[in-house]
């Protein structure tokens, strides 16, 4: 075993998983460094959940292999789920008994002395602000409460590496926030966390290392600015309901992207102020008055485009793999990791920036 | 620590669970009990003469019968609450607490020995009540302390093995209303036993299936521990073979079932 691979606390390659003939995971590698956080990205089926259950020993893998926490997913499985915690989609608490019996639970199933078992039990519920109501049965729990509370259970273990399957999901923005606190604290105490994410927001705010997942591959690695250095920048949407106004209005505007069926133009935009008044003093000097004017940042779709759409050259000849080799620690290193990406950016813009984002300026 | 004070510790906190569930939450059980209780006092105070003029030859008396139905009544209680069991277990796996288990250092047998043990003490408990209601409609038992102790035992078999057969059941249920539906033949079968009438009333072609079916071994053996009236070695034996090739069936299903990979 090379130093490396010690220092990883997730390392897998060639993951493979179907159901039936379903290939729900073709062929994946991580690698993800101790210490850091990882961030696996990805739409509803894109497979996140089968590799955070295939990496947490609760399914096997079709093929491939991984060793997690130095020890290998298969034949020491029982040492994996001793250093890992898993916190999925679904509450894993026990509704029928309190927050605080759910505690005792865990403590008593890490096998912690009952002294210890109390202390941790006690600063855990004050940590993530159970206190008041561990003595209610967690089933009233409310959806925020339920998930810090599984989280919490996650931790009575003190593992060194923790898997969240869509923390946040199904959560509203205050608790999404406190959720990202949690996560921030946990790895500034040595904690290597996987998560999985459906927003490109959350793996830009938490994570070093974002792969993004689609259809069971993965097809781009890398930090969140260099993720979105793949998409195609923002733009202002122009919707018109008569045809002249729009033709005027396509004539008078350079630079944009016409579609005419359904009567809007396409701006390039960061959206700032400054042009958004010069887009407007554009149209108010050619006379045309637009019946909507959106504002449309690059989103996780535009990111999907870019990287799964059909037209990219033959994925084969440019496969994503992993870059957490040797020596690179740090997650923004000058060699841009992604790969694939590039050529389909141009091709795709057009599609992406169609689906972009939904700030309707009024 | 080894892993079997290991594995020893995770039994009993697991236990724990579950009979703090019970504890917390005795309707559960209670409801279960409703319809042995309910059969009881319909076949004493409703349908008491008829039958005790059925097994007396004519002759009415409401307390031979009470004295021949409560032991049907008592493993009919064991049935019920074991169905108790399957429901428990499946809504575990609906709870996505089965999976946090799963992926635990943990002994993966305590989770399924924790609900068996959770269960037997329950049925016990739920027996004592049920049994105190025979006394208070009428059952008069003339056991001796060994009899009364080898009835314990062999109550405790019966749920033992019942009770490995519903974990089973539970685990391979889509939902804890489908595993309440999947265990109902469990529970209808103390009705085709001797339970309510003897099997030599039974049509011909049916009293083979009525004789050799689990229940009626060993309903007939716990009449005769609880009445004195002798047990009969071949009811015996047939009564613990059954409880001891369920118990084994029923483990053996529920471990391949618990080990087989989550549904998705």
């Amino acid at each position: 075993m090379t130093t490396t691979d010690q220092e990883l606390a997730i390392a897998a390659t060639g993951l493979r998983k179907s159901y039936g003939d379903k290939t729900v995971l073709d062929g994946i590698d991580i690698h993800v460094p101790a210490g850091t956080v990882f961030s696996l990205l990805g739409p509803n089926g894109a497979g996140k959940t089968t590799a955070v259950n295939i990496l947490s020993t609760l399914i096997s893998a079709d093929g491939g292999q991984a060793r997690i926490a130095g020890h290998d997913l298969v034949a020491e499985a029982q040492a994996v789920r001793a250093a890992i915690g898993v916190t999925g989609q679904f509450s894993a608490v026990d509704g029928l008994i309190t927050g605080e019996e759910n505690m005792l639970l865990m403590a008593d199933l890490h096998h912690l002395p009952r002294a210890e078992g109390r202390r941790v039990i006690a600063e855990l519920l004050e940590r993530f602000d159970l206190a008041e109501v561990a003595k209610k049965p967690a089933s009233t729990y409310s959806g925020g409460m339920k998930r810090r509370l599984d989280i919490a259970m996650t931790l009575v273990g003190s593992p060194r590496i923790i898997f969240l399957d869509e923390p946040t999901t199904g959560l509203d923005p205050r608790s999404r926030h406190t959720m990202w606190q949690i996560i921030r604290e946990l790895v500034s105490g040595g904690t290597t966390v996987f998560l999985t994410t459906q927003y490109l927001e959350e793996a830009d705010q938490l994570a070093d290392r974002i792969a993004v997942l689609n259809g069971g591959r993965l097809v781009a690695q890398g930090s969140a600015e260099e993720l979105k250095r793949l998409v195609p920048g923002g733009h202002v949407r122009l919707r018109f309901s008569d045809p002249a106004a729009y033709e005027r209005a396509a004539t008078a505007l350079r630079e944009t992207t016409r579609d005419d069926e359904a009567l809007t133009l396409q701006i390039p935009s960061d959206g700032s102020q400054r042009e958004l008044r010069a887009i407007l003093d554009w149209l108010d000097s050619a006379g045309v008055e637009a019946d909507e004017l959106s504002v449309h940042t690059p989103d996780l779709d535009d990111v999907f485009f870019a990287l799964t759409g059909s037209s990219v050259p033959d994925r084969s000849t440019a496969p994503a793999r992993p870059t957490g080799s040797a020596g690179s620690t740090g997650s923004t290193g000058p060699t841009g990791p992604i790969k694939s990406a590039q050529s389909a950016q141009s091709a795709q813009s057009t599609e992406s920036a169609q689906s972009a984002g939904k700030e309707t300026v009024r | 620590m080894s892993a079997a004070t290991h594995a020893f510790r995770d039994n009993l906190t697991m236990l724990r669970r579950n009979l703090l569930h019970a504890r917390r939450y005795p309707s559960l059980t209670l409801n279960l009990l409703l319809t042995p209780v309910i059969l009881l006092l319909l076949f004493v105070y409703v349908f008491g003469d008829v039958m005790s003029a059925g097994i007396n030859g004519g002759h009415a008396d409401r307390s031979d019968y009470v004295a021949y139905l409560v032991p049907g009544i008592l493993l009919l209680t064991v049935a019920m609450t074991s169905l108790g069991t399957a429901v428990s277990v499946a809504t575990d796996l609906t709870e996505g607490i089965m999976n946090r288990f799963r992926t635990m250092a943990i002994s993966r047998a305590s989770v399924l020995i924790g609900h068996v043990i959770g269960s037997v003490i329950q049925t016990l408990t739920a027996l004592v009540l049920v049994l105190a209601i025979g006394v208070a409609v009428g059952f008069r038992p003339d056991a001796t302390p060994v009899e009364w102790i080898a009835a314990a035992g062999l109550m405790a078999l019966v749920s033992l093995a019942l009770t490995w057969i519903a974990v089973g059941i539970g685990l391979v249920s889509p939902n804890p209303e489908g595993a309440s539906n999947i265990g109902t033949p469990l529970v209808m079968l103390p009705f085709l036993s001797s339970a309510f009438v003897p099997v030599d009333a039974m049509p011909g072609w049916f009293r083979w299936f009525a004789e050799y079916q689990p229940f009626s071994p060993a309903i007939e053996t716990l009449r005769g521990l609880l009445l004195g009236s002798g047990i009969g070695t071949r009811n015996a034996a047939l009564a613990v073979a059954w409880c001891l090739g369920l118990t084994l069936l029923g483990h053996l299903w529920s471990k391949a079932r618990f080990n087989r990979e989550p549904r998705r």
